[in-house]
């Protein structure tokens, strides 16, 4: 299902493609609200709501107090009443006041009353680093979410991505932890505005074609797997990139045909690598496809130390040398 | 500690205040004659009723757990009782009193200690949510969902057949929760129409509420700007008009009210507990002597409205309670073991249906072995 408009293509930044995506949203359905700290008047602290609540008013873009849980807490009342909260939390390490209520209750209310209360809330975090911030500004909690039964855990990539999923994740009955790599929020691409549906929110996609290894990302990552390929095919080596989309479920399938086919499997996240999702896609493929692989599944992440001091977070995160190390390690298997 | 006042209409005697005392107040309940203030006893006594009833379950092997609402008939029947239909009630989890006045089938109330259900009955169908365990969490859904109302137009628009209010149960112990003062704040910078009904039960297990704050509960409200009152929780008649009064400030845009009752857990935390361990039973006779029933009693006596026939029409009332919760937890089956990966998600997971999938297989499996 796509839009009816006359497709219109524009080149966007992901944040702008997010922010024309919410207001689609607040247009087509009067029971989407925006709830967040400063998302209002200021537009939020990345301006990914800027101009929204001028436009759809404070009862629907809502400037909430200074609490997480909070917010989340009241989003889960709301949609009880029916309504479609989409909630801002406004850095990746200020999510863990409201941990609680995400984890024992957005995620449990369905099951707990036997599918009669459906909680369509979006928990909108920008997350992962390479902003050069303070401590609590840079982290990747993704595996926290995923390991919630209940939740489903997405990641864009794209500008286009972006504009898409976030109606989709708004039109989900689903509660959808919607991870925002705002390291790229400034990067543009191509987005047609007349979608309102893309690429869904399950299913992971091929970024770039290759045959010798498959090198799975999400997220902030992808374009850093999609530079680790440019720079390996001038060497000759050839990388197939799947954007993961989904942290959960995850698209084992996709990952699996693509592994089939190079032998080979490479997976790169901010997060800690240990006990993280690189290490579930590792196991599934390992178990999928255990007699094509040449060499074992490398994982590309993070340390498992707290995030860095910003003057160190080119070392800690999955650079493109690292990504090609790993690639490199698996071709000599 | 300085003791705020309580607000009384009915002394532990049976005795009516003095009219002058509380005129406000009294105009709330002026309405119940003597047929209502039965109606009122019955209620509590078929809650104690279910509360023994289900203790004795417990101990008898049938339900995992059971936490008594005993000594808290008042407060949970007044302030039920006082609600509209179209009201909105987030219980915590010893409501059994307020579940029974919003007409939930109190053999559902016990799907979930008898392990076979994580809620038990459609929220929907009496506007009174699944309890909620994590003590303090409801209280920020009871403040969205107000916030909801608001939002749906049904405050201040002078039909009682519309306006509507939400309220929250939570214990003492729920007051030093960090939800449950971020409802505070979302309820006042909100104006959510919205009653924070606290029963102090005095005790948090083992805790006393000297324990959760320095300061009487009631007087935390002032600080958040929210409208506070104490009132006596066994005193059936005070919790009616104070939850009266408040439901109605809501309902006209006048905002959330905080609600003290000052009651007292009678029995143990749960059937998990041992209240010797922590507390004196000269202080458990002390409160005794304040049972809501027997106060309401006194009260129907002294108005000469207890004749045998009644008396009689709810020991029966009783008797056909207990029978039939005994009857139907015995017959409550194990739901199906594939049951559990259903409700996961409103739509498919391709987790989920793999684990269910493979699940299915693998009992399928020990089937055709004959093992099981």
């Amino acid at each position: 299902m796509t839009g009816t408009t006359t497709a219109t293509t524009e080149r966007l930044t992901l944040a702008k493609a997010l922010n024309h995506g919410m207001r689609r949203a607040l247009e087509n359905d009067p029971k989407v609200l925006l709830m967040g700290e400063d998302i209002g008047q200021l537009g939020g602290v990345f301006r990914v709501t800027d101009g929204l609540q001028k436009d759809f008013g404070p009862d629907r873009v809502v400037d909430t107090p200074l609490a997480e849980s909070g917010i989340v807490g009241t989003a889960v009342g709301l949609a009880m009443r029916g309504y479609r909260p989409v909630c801002e939390i406004q850095f990746d390490g200020f999510v863990f006041p409201a941990f609680d209520q995400i984890t024992t209750q957005l995620a449990k209310v369905h099951y707990r009353s036997r599918g009669r209360i459906s909680l369509p809330v979006v928990i909108r975090i920008p997350y992962g680093g390479g902003i050069g911030a303070v401590e609590h500004h840079s982290e990747s909690p993704e595996v926290l979410f995923a390991h919630t039964a209940g939740l489903r855990v997405v990641s864009p990539a794209t500008p286009s991505d972006a504009f898409t999923m976030i109606q989709e994740a708004i039109a989900s009955p689903d509660p959808v932890i919607f991870l925002e790599p705002k390291g790229r929020y400034w990067d543009k691409g191509d987005v047609d505005t007349s979608l309102t549906t893309g690429g869904g929110l399950d299913g992971a996609r091929v970024a770039r074609e290759g045959t010798d290894v498959t090198v799975v990302a999400y997220g902030p990552t992808v374009a850093t797997a999609l530079r680790a390929a440019e720079a390996a095919a001038a060497e000759g080596t050839s990388i197939e990139v799947v954007d993961l989309r989904s942290i959960s479920p995850m698209d084992t399938a996709t990952v699996a045909a693509s592994v089939r086919r190079t032998g080979r499997c490479v997976v790169v996240h901010e997060a800690p690598v240990s006990y993280g999702s690189g290490a579930e896609l590792a196991a599934r493929i390992t178990e999928e496809c255990f007699y094509h692989l040449e060499a074992p599944v490398l994982r590309v992440g993070g340390f498992h130390t707290p995030y860095p001091v910003a003057r160190l977070e080119h070392d800690y995160l999955p650079s493109l040398d690292r990504v090609l190390d790993a690639v490199d390690r698996a071709l000599a298997h | 500690m300085n003791e705020p006042d309580l607000v009384q209409l009915l002394s532990p005697t049976g005795h009516r205040a003095d009219p002058d005392a509380h005129p406000d107040l009294e105009a709330r309940v002026a309405h119940l004659d003597a047929a209502a203030l039965r109606e009122l006893y019955r209620d509590m006594v078929l809650v104690r009723r279910f509360d023994t009833e289900s203790t004795s379950l417990q101990r008898q092997g049938e339900l995992g757990l059971f936490p008594q609402a005993l000594g808290q008939e008042a407060a949970q029947v007044g302030s039920g009782r006082a609600m509209a239909r179209q009201d909105y009630v987030f219980p915590s989890y010893r409501e059994h009193g307020v579940a029974h006045v919003r007409g939930v089938d109190m053999v559902d109330v016990l799907r979930q200690f008898r392990g076979i259900d994580h809620g038990g009955w459609d929220p929907a169908e009496h506007n009174f949510h699944l309890y909620t365990l994590v003590i303090g969490s409801h209280t920020l859904h009871a403040t969205g969902y107000a916030m909801g109302v608001q939002r749906d137009g049904l405050v201040g628009t002078g039909d009682p057949e519309r306006d509507t209010a939400v309220v929250a149960y939570f214990g003492d112990g729920a007051t030093a929760q960090g939800d449950t003062n971020e409802a505070f704040v979302f309820a006042a910078v909100n104006n959510a129409p919205l009653v924070l009904f606290c029963q102090n039960n005095q005790w948090a297990i083992s805790e006393p509420t000297t324990k959760q704050s320095r300061v009487p509960i009631v007087e935390r409200g002032r600080g958040f700007g929210v409208p506070s009152v104490r009132v006596d929780g066994n005193d059936v008649l005070a919790c009616y008009a104070v939850t009266a009064e408040a439901l109605e400030r809501a309902r006209t845009g006048g905002g959330p009210t905080f609600i003290e009752a000052y009651t007292y857990r009678m029995g143990a935390h749960t059937t998990s507990d041992d209240p010797t361990r922590y507390r004196s039973a000269a202080e458990e006779e002390e409160w005794r002597r304040r049972d809501p029933i027997d106060r309401l009693r006194l009260h129907l006596e002294q108005l000469g409205a207890l004749d045998g026939e009644f008396l009689a029409e709810v020991e029966a009332q009783g008797e056909a309670l207990g029978e039939r919760l005994r009857r139907e937890v015995r017959a409550m089956a194990a739901p199906s073991s594939g049951s559990m990966f259903e409700h996961v998600y409103a739509t498919p997971h391709a987790g989920v249906e793999a684990e269910r999938a493979w699940f299915a297989e693998y009992e399928a499996l020990f089937v055709e072995e004959g093992t099981r």
